[in-house]
């Protein structure tokens, strides 16, 4: 099986984005993503855990029987999530209060036993580390993105608390757009986003839909046929 | 020879259109949404204007966006029945804003979203009215005693432009009031009965003139739009008969037992949403359910709830809540009661066919 890395990068980022196409992973999604900064918080968290346990299982990958293969994900995943967690309890300690109960959660990531499953397990070393990267990428870029948009409507702010996640040096990051904002709590509440993923899944067909009829992009390569 | 095409029969006729139904039912709304703009003064009139107005542009833009044709279902007045119910659940001084965002909420998002008229899941007033209260919980809960148009304490058209495009409404001191809902619900919680509450008068609750929503105050002049809705059938008596029926059996039920904790049928009647609710809304025929037994049980259920929610949680009138609850009950409602299909029996089997079987036997 040739290896197109130029593939798997689309795959990941938008073509089989985890939220996106997959729509794996919505759990942590909804949860987490009331502040841009939190998703990016949870978005490095599981890029981490992805990549890394791209690189064992795909390294283990001839020696972990059929039979036992769940468990063994399992057990690899929840790992590095532990390690992930007490890394952030120690070091981002503001940020992992914020964060903390999603963390753990991390092992029950659909998102990334399914990447086990389907591509870690069957591809050699580089192309499930390029994966397991371009999968987190896109994750959270939807975290991100997701975060966004709650934070701007709920609240009038972009990535707030930035500093306690990158240092001080980010702090220029740290941006209230609209002044004297009352605030639209529902945003910021669970159903805020439920709705805010359903305007962004439907922007993304929207695109899908032009980049086919070739309006937007026209001189990309388009010659993959459907998916 | 008549070269129209064959159509089979059963042919079934209605009299009403989507638009005439819409027309009826603004044309019944039409004395409580008067008495509210009466009683309330002119920030009421802006309030309502400023909502109608932008349900209908929102209806426009989101037909526009999905490439329907926006004049045929802009006539049809849907959106301008959103656009009053929604106005006549919020508090008559509340900031434009409010009513915007509002009619944003139901039109674009309870509504459009779903695939427009006839698509929606929830009602959209109601699902807007909830996502303001949950969102804006001051300027949902601030309400303002009467203060009629042409009386001395009225605003003058001046002050109400400060009132509704104003920022804070700080240009007049107007007398805020507890609803009866909210002062009952803090009495009650202190033991004290509904008889000796002060401000407590079934009458004035009939009337209308007291402190509450812009369109919810007057019990009596709902229930007259109410019975001409019946009367021209654009309703059946189902579901406001269930509904108003389960308040009142269980008011008065736990009013028997326990008078000193739990308010009587007269008052869970007479106050806030309930009227209209089960006139206007539980009866829209998008979110009930088909069936004559479904429409009852429906009916039913947003009567309990309302009770329950306003008896037992944190928010003093639980109507919204209560259709929004029954609305996603609804589908599983017409899954497992069915009206008979014509010809055949409950289970769906052929009558000829059933009473073979039986014959068989």
């Amino acid at each position: 099986m040739a290896t197109s890395y130029r593939r798997i990068a689309r795959d990941g980022l938008w073509d089989n984005n985890v939220v996106f196409a997959q729509m794996l992973a919505l759990c942590p999604l909804l949860a987490v993503t009331g502040t841009a900064t939190n998703g990016l918080g949870l978005g490095l968290a599981s890029i981490a855990v992805m990549v890394a346990s791209a690189l064992m299982i795909s390294m283990l990958r001839g020696i972990i029987t059929p039979q036992v293969r769940i468990p063994v994900f399992i057990l690899i995943i929840a790992t590095l999530v532990t390690l992930v967690d007490l890394f952030m309890n120690a070091w981002l300690y503001d940020l992992h209060k914020v964060l903390g109960l999603f963390i753990p959660l991390i092992v029950t990531n659909c998102a990334i036993l399914g990447r086990a499953e389907s591509f870690f397990s069957r591809n050699p070393v580089l192309p499930s580390l390029m994966d397991g990267l371009m999968m987190g990428l896109g994750f959270l870029l939807v975290l991100v993105v997701l975060g966004a948009v709650r934070e701007i409507l709920g609240s009038g702010t972009l990535f707030s608390d930035a500093a306690l996640l990158l240092g001080e040096s980010f702090r220029f990051l740290e941006m209230t757009l609209i002044p004297e904002y009352r605030g639209f709590l529902l945003m910021i509440l669970p159903p805020g986003g439920f709705i805010a993923l359903g305007f962004i899944l439907a922007a993304k067909r929207v695109i899908d839909r032009r980049i086919a009829e070739g309006t937007i992009w026209a001189d990309s390569p388009q010659k993959e046929g459907a998916r | 020879m008549n070269s129209s095409p064959l159509i089979a029969s059963p042919h079934a006729h209605d009299a009403n259109t989507v638009a005439e139904t819409m027309g009826w039912v603004l044309l019944a709304l039409a004395p409580a949404t008067l008495f509210g703009i009466y009683l309330f003064g002119w920030p009421a009139l802006l309030l309502f204007l400023v909502t109608v107005a932008a349900a209908v542009v929102a209806e426009y833009l989101s037909l526009k966006i999905a490439g329907k044709p926006p004049g045929r279902f802009l006539a049809d007045g849907s959106a301008l029945l959103t656009g009053v119910l929604l106005a006549l659940t919020l508090p008559p001084w509340a900031p434009w804003w409010v009513g915007v965002v509002g009619a944003v909420i139901a039109i674009v998002i309870a509504k459009q979203v779903f695939g427009g008229v006839g698509q929606n899941l929830f009602n959209p007033a109601m699902a807007a009215r909830v996502a303001l209260l949950i969102s804006f919980p001051l300027e949902m809960t601030t309400f303002v005693e009467p203060q009629p148009l042409f009386s001395a304490a009225a605003p003058t058209l001046q002050q109400s432009l400060a009132i509704t495009f104003g920022s804070g409404g700080a240009a007049i001191d107007a007398v805020t009031s507890a609803t009866i809902l909210d002062h009952t619900r803090t009495e009650l919680g202190q033991g004290v009965a509904l008889d000796e509450i002060a401000g407590y008068d079934p009458l004035a609750l009939a009337w209308g003139g007291v402190p509450g929503s812009l369109g919810e105050t007057s019990a009596l002049l709902l229930l007259l739009g109410g019975l001409l809705l019946l009367w021209r059938r654009v309703i059946t008596w189902y579901i406001p008969v269930a509904l108003l029926g389960t308040i009142t059996l269980l008011a008065t039920l736990f009013h028997l037992i326990a008078p000193e904790s739990y308010a009587s049928a007269p008052y869970h009647l007479l106050s806030g949403a309930v009227m209209l609710v089960a006139f206007f809304i539980a009866t829209d025929p998008v979110t009930s359910p088909l069936s004559v037994r479904g429409q009852l049980l429906f009916g039913a259920g947003c009567g309990a709830f309302i009770w329950i929610l306003r008896t037992w949680s944190g928010y003093p009138e639980g109507a919204a809540f209560a259709i929004l609850l029954m609305n996603a009950f609804t589908p599983l409602i017409d899954h497992y009661i069915r009206p008979r299909i014509y010809g055949r029996d409950r289970r769906g089997v052929p009558l000829n066919e059933s009473v073979a079987t039986r014959e068989e036997r």
